[in-house]
């Protein structure tokens, strides 16, 4: 079976499997199809409308089942990267693949350095607590609660001062500081898991402290930071609010594009193009948390559950 | 202890100098594990550097010009952070070491922009004039008490809680009860799990709009479907209890999958053996849930509850796209980013989101007394 194959490959890198789940049969997984289906809908209709032309998105009766209804065209897909801006005009690059890239770049690099920057202060949090531990914790998380706005205006004028503003330093900074909390906390609650003697051991035998970190505690919690990893990317990957304040034309990300795609055109909203971005942009970040689904129902607990 | 005195090794004897050796190099704690004196110019005397890093940081802010005083100054802060690096990296202060990039990464990019914005909340700036005047307290007068802003504010505010109770009572319900379902291990579990997932990984914007889609009067499929069942025309949008309605429902459908993510961990993490030992002692399922399996979801429950509320009290870009505050649906967030934005009002905005951040740290604390209070007494 290739899944069970996979599961043991993920189980060579440190991969545990959940535990601790009682069985159901075919029964439930009917009763799951349904509520599911149900549930990605309004997904599906997404990714149907993506295949159709303009006359069928908007057609009354709706056009729902390729083939029969309607003849799925993949036009939209190309039109995506470079379209006729007018009837008839000459075909143009529209910059998406630019801020696919962007996006990429932005999001995977941000939630790379709050991994790094997160993990060794979760270690610091887990093995070495400080006076107040408790509190610095809480206040970690607060900074996550505050109101968007509250924040926003100040970086804003702040990266204009510093000559940031509108550059990918500037916004892969503030969407670290924006994933931090979540990692801290969930990196500190497996930290807490592991037993440290197996640490206190090696350093009786002379390892020194980042050896034991490096060799010894790091390689437990890889199914941790695969994890946070996916956590950080579904929260930062879509991220609105920041990206349209603060991102320029070449720091653009895919929403902050999307968002300006829709309102183009003077003929309303393009709903395959629309779609066809949307469809476009899941799929790293649905295949992402597809294949680390365990990890990350191992890792959202946030050390609320003792073990 | 304050004046060490070193000889000078060669105007010394033999004998005296083996004896100052085990004095110096053996001293019962290292020695460079102590605090340096004051004025020694170690690499790790974070005194000494913190009172020259602020007197260069002064001298620049009152010298260069703003852009270039704030790279001095950040030069600065960086070399003093090295001067505490160094110092708890000698003493073995492990703890503040490893924590340190993280706070301060999280100075920089949110406490501090925090602190200017109180700031900012005193004067009278707007983003669009270079004028600044220090008014007091008059923006949070302003914004309580002027006879067309206050009501205003008031309304949105209510909004707000309406918005929060409706949503978040919806996303807990759908989550738990989606999380229940998935407790137990079925066949094709791993493949449906990420179907409802999914909406959690949409763009904000593509649901917005698609909604508008879905919820459009002519060729919305939600109206198509009702037209056809009653026959009348439909369209949700144009009170505000169904303005309100479509919104709620869109925000509820994205981020249920939310909660039960996190309900969903909880529950998986109960060991097996509890449930084997109650089903020995035929423990009726409804004792088994309140007994068992709710002192595991109950944190992650809280914890989705708090994540939630605070993210409903921030909700503006679902009612930008959906309805842009139209029908009786402007929220508060979205109230204070068209007063910053679009008016260029900055200082009232930032005055306007410290209220707004007073009510979400007052209602906070409130949860979180509630919460301890409700643990010690479990």
């Amino acid at each position: 079976m290739a899944d069970a194959a996979g599961m043991t490959f993920f189980e060579k890198l440190g991969f545990r499997k959940a535990s601790g789940v009682a069985e159901a049969g075919w029964a439930r997984t009917g009763l799951a199809a349904v509520v599911s289906i149900l549930y990605f809908l309004p997904v599906l209709i997404i990714i149907i409308t993506s295949f159709k032309l303009q006359t069928d998105a908007l057609a009354v009766p709706p056009k729902l089942i390729p083939w029969v209804d309607f003849a799925p065209t993949f036009e939209n897909f190309t039109s995506v990267f470079s379209r006729a801006f007018t009837s008839g005009g000459a075909v143009e690059s529209t910059g998406f693949d630019r801020y696919f890239f962007n996006s990429i770049f932005i999001a995977g690099t941000s939630v790379l350095l709050a991994l790094v920057i997160g993990t060794l202060a979760a270690y610091g949090f887990s093995r070495y607590p400080l006076k107040g531990n408790d509190t610095y914790l809480f206040i970690i998380l607060t900074t996550r609660m505050l109101p968007a706005v509250v924040v926003i205006i100040p970086v804003m004028l702040m990266l204009r001062v510093v000559g940031l503003s509108g550059s990918y330093l500037g916004i892969i900074l503030l969407y670290t500081a924006f994933n931090l909390p979540f990692t801290i906390w969930m990196m500190k609650s497996f930290f807490d898991e592991l037993s440290p003697d197996v640490e206190d051991a090696a350093r009786i035998d002379g390892s020194s402290d980042a050896r034991v970190f490096l060799k010894i505690a790091l390689p437990q919690v890889l199914a941790g930071l695969a994890a946070t990893f996916v956590f950080g990317l579904i929260l930062t990957w879509n991220e609105f609010l920041f990206a349209l304040l603060l991102s320029s034309v070449d720091t653009r990300t895919v929403p902050v594009a999307m968002s300006q795609a829709v309102a183009g055109g003077g003929i309303g909203v393009l709903w395959g193009l629309l779609a066809a971005i949307e469809t476009l942009f899941l799929i790293p970040v649905f295949l992402v948390t597809f294949f680390l689904q365990n990890q990350l129902l191992r890792g959202v607990t946030f050390g609320t559950v003792k073990r | 202890m304050e004046f060490r005195v070193r000889p000078e090794p060669r105007l010394i004897h033999n004998s005296q100098s083996i004896e100052t050796m085990t004095t110096t190099a053996l001293p019962p704690p290292p020695s460079d594990s102590e605090a340096p004196r004051f004025l020694a110019p170690a690499a790790g005397n974070w005194k000494l550097a913190c009172v020259l890093g602020a007197l260069l940081a002064a001298m620049a802010i009152a010298i260069l010009p703003v852009s270039a005083s704030f790279w001095v100054t950040a030069i600065v802060a960086v070399l003093v952070a090295g001067a505490f690096v160094v110092n708890a990296y000698r003493r073995h202060y492990y703890g503040g070491l490893l924590v340190a990039p993280a706070i301060a990464m999280l100075f920089v990019m949110n406490i501090f922009p925090l602190l200017w914005s109180l700031g900012l909340s005193f004067f009278a700036y707007q983003s669009n004039r270079q004028t600044i005047k220090f008014v007091g307290l008059q923006n949070y007068i302003n914004i309580l008490t002027n006879e067309i802003k206050a009501p205003e504010n008031w309304t949105n505010l209510q909004t707000t809680a309406v918005f929060v109770v409706l949503t978040v009572a919806c996303q807990m319900i759908a989550g738990f009860l989606l999380a229940m379902l998935f407790a137990k291990t079925f066949p094709l579990r791993r493949y449906l799990l990420i179907l409802v997932l999914t909406p959690m990984m949409l763009s904000v914007v593509a649901v917005g709009v698609f909604f508008t889609y879905y919820y459009d009067p002519t060729f919305g499929l939600v109206s198509q479907v009702v037209n056809r069942i009653c026959g009348c025309q439909y369209v949700l949008m144009s009170n505000r209890a169904g303005a309100i309605a479509g919104i709620v429902f869109a925000d509820a459908w994205m981020w249920s999958p939310f909660v039960m993510l996190l309900v969903l961990a909880g529950l998986v993490s109960v060991p097996k053996y509890l449930y084997e030992a109650a089903s020995i002692d035929r423990v009726s399922s409804w004792r088994r849930f309140w007994n068992i399996t709710f002192p595991y979801i109950r944190g992650l429950l809280m914890l989705a509850l708090l994540f939630r509320t605070i993210e409903a009290f921030k909700l503006a870009d679902l009612v930008i796209l959906l309805t842009k505050g139209g029908n009786g649906t402007m929220t508060i967030s979205y109230h204070v980013l068209r007063i910053a934005q679009e008016q260029n009002k900055t200082s009232e905005g930032a005055a306007l989101s410290y209220i707004l951040l007073f009510v979400v740290i007052v209602l906070t604390n409130l949860y979180l007394y509630v919460a301890n209070r409700r643990s010690r007494e479990a």
